[in-house]
């Protein structure tokens, strides 16, 4: 009999891909808000994950800002562009044997790898709260924490350049 | 069979060779921008379970700066797309070919 958090890390797991999937390929509608609803998903179920990992506050941020922010923004912007005619478009023949391959191909070395390396760290070590989490950015990555900052001052103005009507 | 880092790593691997096949697949950009997206979270996931089964918090520092990231970059591209569809009132990659030689 296995523990509740296996069983829970593959229903997860499973999720996880099973929605990523139908992000890529849909078989049933190739429109890109079927799409964007699926990665919702699929971040939901990878959040998880980042539970089961006990990154309890990575799990929260993955979902406020992945499928609260980053996705609401990619749900306008698919509101904002007129996108029906690019659903009618037939995937290329090319296309698919060249991803299939890439895909197959990137499995095999990434699977390849993990066996050569073997890693034995099997047991979990550390325990992720939040607090030490917390304590860790502010103390030795405080620099990058405020450039990061910085950065996102610079992509705000960065887009609001980008989206006025006229360029002066 | 008890779940270690292995099992976690193939999902993320699974996930990263996902977003590549999207990319090489799809033809609507808004769609290659979900599938890097796809690839993003998937080296999240393997930086969080190194994180978890070495017993240390830099991975998941790296994580959190990853995200912020991602967020800015996604907020830019989309930008990028918005203003590319003004000019050209596509946003599919098959009719953006004005540097074909």
């Amino acid at each position: 009999m296995p523990a509740l958090p296996d069983i829970l890390f593959y229903v997860f797991a499973a999720l996880t891909l099973l929605c990523g999937v139908l992000v890529v390929a849909n078989p049933l509608s190739r429109s890109p808000v079927t799409s964007a609803m699926f990665l919702v998903l699929t971040i939901i179920s990878m959040s998880g994950l980042f539970v089961l990992l006990h990154a309890f506050f990575l799990g929260i941020v993955q979902i406020i800002v992945y499928a609260g922010a980053v996705m609401v923004l990619f749900l306008f912007v698919i509101m904002l562009l007129d996108l029906k005619e690019e659903a009618r478009r037939k995937f290329k023949f090319f296309g698919l044997g060249a991803g299939l391959i890439s895909f197959a191909a990137i499995v095999f070395i990434m699977l390849k790898s993990l066996k050569s390396a073997a890693p034995d760290a099997n047991n979990p070590a550390g325990d992720g709260d939040t607090a030490a989490l917390g304590k860790l950015l502010f103390t030795q990555y405080t620099l990058p924490f405020e450039v990061v900052s910085v950065l996102l001052l610079v992509a705000m103005v960065g887009v609001i350049l980008l989206c006025k009507k006229k360029l002066e | 069979m008890h779940v270690g880092l292995e099992h976690y790593l193939t999902v993320s691997f699974l996930l990263f060779s996902l977003g590549l096949l999207g990319v090489i697949l799809r033809r609507n950009l808004l769609v290659i921008y979900m599938s890097l997206e796809l690839m993003l979270n998937s080296a999240n996931l393997a930086l969080v379970s190194f994180s978890r089964f070495n017993g240390k918090l830099d991975g998941q520092v790296l994580v959190f700066f990853i995200i912020t990231v991602a967020a800015a970059e996604v907020a830019v591209g989309l930008a990028l797309i918005v203003a590319l569809y003004r000019k050209r009132q596509s946003a599919h990659v098959e009719d953006l070919t004005s540097m074909k030689l």
